[in-house]
């Protein structure tokens, strides 16, 4: 069904455009004038000219602050995306079983960040945390603040807590769409429980799939408070995510200049991700409306 | 092959079912003829599906035996009861080949690769998918998925039964008739019995030999179309089959005849006295004449339908419909005159039958 | 479904895991600080409401959870409101623009934060706004609106067109049919995008603690504070965290039956 054309629509959107531009475009603006200019305080400004980019282009920091999102971001998909399949798959269809699930599930979801920070900050503490004195107990002295594996291994086990269940609903909301006759046909076809997870409940989980990956690897990619509250980005610099390293630059050290050019690379690639993203959804939109 | 014998099962879904109401299924005792074509008909809800699932085997039911044959198989799974079954949306695996769609259910019985290639490519053949064996299944039209979901029943060579559950409700008018007559030529082919859910009435009467018609979870009547038509056993039967379907007043019987407020009704044999009991008259018996002839009604609408018109009469209160032919003149005081041949009574809805 | 009969134990260890730390924090918060810092117990020995008192009595505490709910209450409505007209616009109508304009609000919705935290200070400074709650609401705008918008398009795309042809016919105004019967369709729609403004507002820290100061600040905020300056005193802050996390679970618990839908939009 086409929709009709109508110019006047726009006033409807109005609303929307002046709201978000007043919070998206003039701070935009504000970076990328930020990011040409040199100061030396007083609100004096120098143009500077792409300088901050080939300096940030250049500097080891940025480059190792990245790398470390890209990996830290493919672990927990690695993670994630599994568990939340298998969590989903053995959830119970019907019943009281359901809403209980759904509740506990969504919980750690509306736990502010910082609090998720405190609250794993607290457990993985040797002295007054259950999961540091259970390990202890063990013979492992688990250390998040000086042992950059423990720090590493604290962060993905953290996000892994929070935000895995984003997946187990989308993959549940998946799952509980297919229709019966499906798992019918298959048991009639004599299919293995293998057969049917890899025929009938994978494909048709493809379109929830693909939204719960892009959605976990860009906000990985933006992860700052979590990791900010349990190891300040620290030991050293090993859990310096690129948000972690672009505040500090700001607030802490009030290097403008590099860190408006920096601030816009980082956007540009989280743009250029949001664009596949988007493609991608449209596209699997279009094929499931003439996959019928 | 051999036939289905139903003893005496009943289903509920619940774990402890209490009154009528909680039965999806009540009690049925039948048999499926081996090589039959059945139908199988009723409105939404009367527990169709659930005697189909009970039959491939993804229910089990609450009590009774299901034997295929001299086997008792109530507790085999559906892929050890060579059931094949044709759901009312496209059951495809949207990843797979059209020929790997039909390859499936041989591959999952770890049948020969060779024979697997022979048989999906007959089967290929037979349900006139060979030039698109390769293609994504995902990518065909609804008549052609449904047709490959015929064909993973058929391929597999030890088939008891298909069973069909309102198969072509997706599928366009004209390939609904494609469809139709396909079907009924693999079923003379192979000779398998077929037992096809429907609640479109001119599908289960075309189509099946022996008609089952079923309302609240009861069996109702299990016949041919012509039964069907002539004596309904149960006045939902009478409603059901049949446009418009058949008139049911409500009247005492005694003896030879019927009284429905004023009027007396001659019946065909002598019935037990009932005061409570209804008579049901196909508007295909019912015969429009001058006033005084008849029963005395007001005619209220006449809707032309090209071959035959249907007069809409009121009698007593009652609406009773006549079917007249497209030139008989209608009178303006007109009275309705019933076949006493072709009256039957009923009581507590079931049709009872004159004294000998 | 030839499903395992032992499927439960998937979801029952993976719920336990979720559980044990948000446990520990709970039954920090009914300890002394003595007990937590001189023995090590599963369960409090001597359980104490004392942490809680402590909250609800002092003014730095529980102003936080005021400033919260002020400012994610703020968002919430601001953020449906807007989104409304805008996700039937999308819904109903082709215009200029349409495709490139969707995009660029998701773009919005998939920005990080940590670049709008300076240029955000100057900007809300500028106008004055620092330290109120309608900054943060406004600021949170820029990831819930667009956010709304989709989610309502989703639910709206579902509805008929023929119901907005016929109440037009019936001389329905559009504001008077909006509100009167398009809306009512839509009501779990606006109740789930309602959900997600709510709980990424409460969530969101980064820039809430920026904007603010003392006047609006958020509890989120005030806890890392706290933690900062007093820093040992735990069972304060652990009942603070239980606190933080009551709100959602009260949110979540009324739209429990709409969050499988929610998602199965797959728009969040």
């Amino acid at each position: 069904m086409e929709k009709p054309w109508n110019n006047k629509a726009w006033f409807l959107v109005l609303p929307v455009i002046v709201l978000v531009a007043f919070s998206a475009i003039i701070p935009l603006m504000t970076v990328v004038n930020y990011s040409v200019q040199d100061t030396f305080g007083n609100n004096v400004f120098f143009w500077a000219g792409t300088e901050w980019f080939e300096e940030t282009l250049q500097s080891e920091r940025f480059w190792a602050a990245l790398g470390r999102n890209l990996v830290f971001s493919f672990i927990i998909l690695a993670i994630e995306v599994p568990l939340g399949i298998a969590v989903a798959l053995a959830m119970p269809r019907k019943g009281i079983g359901v809403p209980v699930c759904l509740v506990l599930m969504a919980l750690p979801l509306l736990i502010p960040w910082n609090v998720v920070g405190t609250i794993w900050q607290v457990f993985g503490r040797i002295d007054i945390g259950l999961l540091g004195r259970v390990l202890a107990d063990f013979g492992i002295y688990y250390n998040y603040t000086q042992n950059p594996l423990h720090a590493w291994i604290t962060v993905i086990v953290m996000d892994v807590w929070h935000w895995t269940s984003l997946v187990v609903l989308l993959c549940y909301a998946g799952l509980v769409s297919i229709p019966d006759a499906y798992y019918q046909a298959a048991r009639i076809d004599g299919a293995s429980r293998w057969a049917v997870f890899r025929y009938i409940q994978l494909p048709k989980l493809k379109h929830v799939l693909l939204i719960a990956v892009l959605l976990r690897f860009m906000d990985s990619f933006m992860i700052y408070t979590e990791p900010f509250v349990v190891t300040g980005g620290g030991p050293g610099n090993t859990t310096t995510f690129l948000s972690i390293d672009l505040v500090k630059m700001a607030i802490g050290q009030f290097d403008l200049g590099p860190a408006a050019a920096m601030s816009i690379i980082y956007f540009l690639i989280i743009l250029a991700l949001s664009y596949v993203f988007y493609t991608v959804m449209t596209q699997t939109g279009r094929d499931r409306e003439t996959g019928r | 092959m051999s036939r289905i014998v139903l003893d005496g099962i009943a289903h509920s879904y619940r774990s402890n079912p209490q009154g009528a109401a909680d039965w999806a299924l009540k009690e049925v005792n039948h048999v499926w003829e081996d090589g039959q074509a059945y139908a199988l008909l009723g409105p939404s809800g009367c527990g169709k599906t659930t005697l189909l699932n009970l039959i491939s085997g993804l229910l089990t039911p609450s009590r009774g035996r299901i034997l295929f044959g001299d086997s008792d198989v109530t507790d085999m799974p559906p892929e050890a009861r060579n059931i094949a079954q044709v759901f009312q949306f496209p059951v495809i695996y949207d990843t797979m080949s059209v020929f790997d769609n039909l390859a499936f259910p041989l591959r999952n019985r770890r049948v020969p690769e060779a024979e697997v290639r022979t048989r999906v490519e007959e089967m290929l053949r037979i349900i006139d998918l060979q030039d698109k064996a390769k293609r994504k299944a995902a990518n065909l039209s609804a008549d052609e998925k449904q047709k490959i979901s015929l064909g993973r029943g058929l391929v597999r060579s030890d088939v008891n039964a298909i069973l069909f559950d309102e198969p072509l409700t997706v599928i366009d008018p004209h390939m609904k008739w494609v469809l139709r007559s396909q079907l009924k030529h693999l079923h003379k082919r192979f000779g398998f019995t077929m037992i096809y859910v429907t609640h479109d009435q001119t599908e289960a009467l075309t189509f099946a030999d022996k008609v089952v018609v079923m309302y609240e979870g009861e069996v109702v009547q299990f016949g041919t179309p012509e039964e069907l038509f002539e004596k309904p056993r149960h006045t939902f039967v009478g409603y059901f089959i049949g446009s418009p379907g058949m008139n049911v007043l409500p009247a005492s019987v005694d003896g030879r005849e019927a009284i429905l407020g004023g009027n007396r009704i001659s019946l065909s044999g002598s019935y037990e006295r009932a005061v409570t009991a209804e008579i049901g008259v196909r508007p295909e018996f019912v015969r429009v004449a001058r006033a005084g002839e008849g029963l005395p009604v007001q005619i209220r609408r006449v809707e032309d339908l090209g071959r035959f018109r249907v007069v809409r009469a009121s009698l007593e209160g009652h609406e009773v419909n006549a079917v007249v032919g497209e030139d008989q003149e209608l009178p303006a005081e007109a009275s309705l005159v019933f076949d006493p041949a072709r009256v039957n009574v009923y009581v507590d809805s079931h049709l009872v039958e004159p004294r000998a | 479904m030839g499903r395992a009969r032992f499927s439960w134990i998937v979801p029952t260890l993976y719920i336990i895991f979720l559980l044990l730390p948000i446990y520990w924090l709970v039954n920090m918060s009914f300890k002394t600080n003595q007990e937590i810092l001189s023995i090590f117990t599963l369960w409090p020995q001597n359980p104490t409401l004392a942490n809680y008192r402590v909250i609800f009595t002092d003014p730095a505490w529980y102003n936080g959870y005021i400033n919260s709910i002020i400012y994610v209450v703020l968002n919430t409505v601001i953020s449906v409101a807007v989104a409304l007209p805008a996700a039937y616009a999308f819904s109903r109508y082709r215009f200029l623009g349409d495709k490139h304009l969707f995009f660029w609000l998701l773009t919005n919705r998939m920005a990080p934060p940590a670049v709008f935290v300076l240029p955000f200070f100057q900007l809300y400074s500028a106008f004055g706004l620092i330290d109120t709650h309608i900054a943060v609401a406004i600021a949170h705008c820029l990831f819930n609106v667009p956010l709304a918008v989709w989610i309502l398009e989703g639910f709206m795309s579902g509805v008929p067109k023929e119901i907005d042809e016929t109440a037009y016919i019936d001389g329905y105004s559009f504001p008077r049919f909006f509100t009167k019967i398009f809306m009512p369709l839509i009501a779990s729609g606006i109740g789930v995008a309602a959900f997600f403004c709510f709980m990424f507002s409460w969530v969101e820290l980064l820039i809430a603690r920026t904007l603010t100061t003392t006047d609006a600040k958020p509890i989120a905020a005030t806890m890392t504070r706290t933690v900062s300056a007093s820093g040992l005193d735990w069972g304060v802050l652990a009942a603070a965290g239980v606190l933080t996390i009551i709100p959602g679970a009260l949110v979540i618990y009324f739209v429990r039956n709409y969050i499988a839908k929610g998602f199965a939009l797959g728009r969040v």
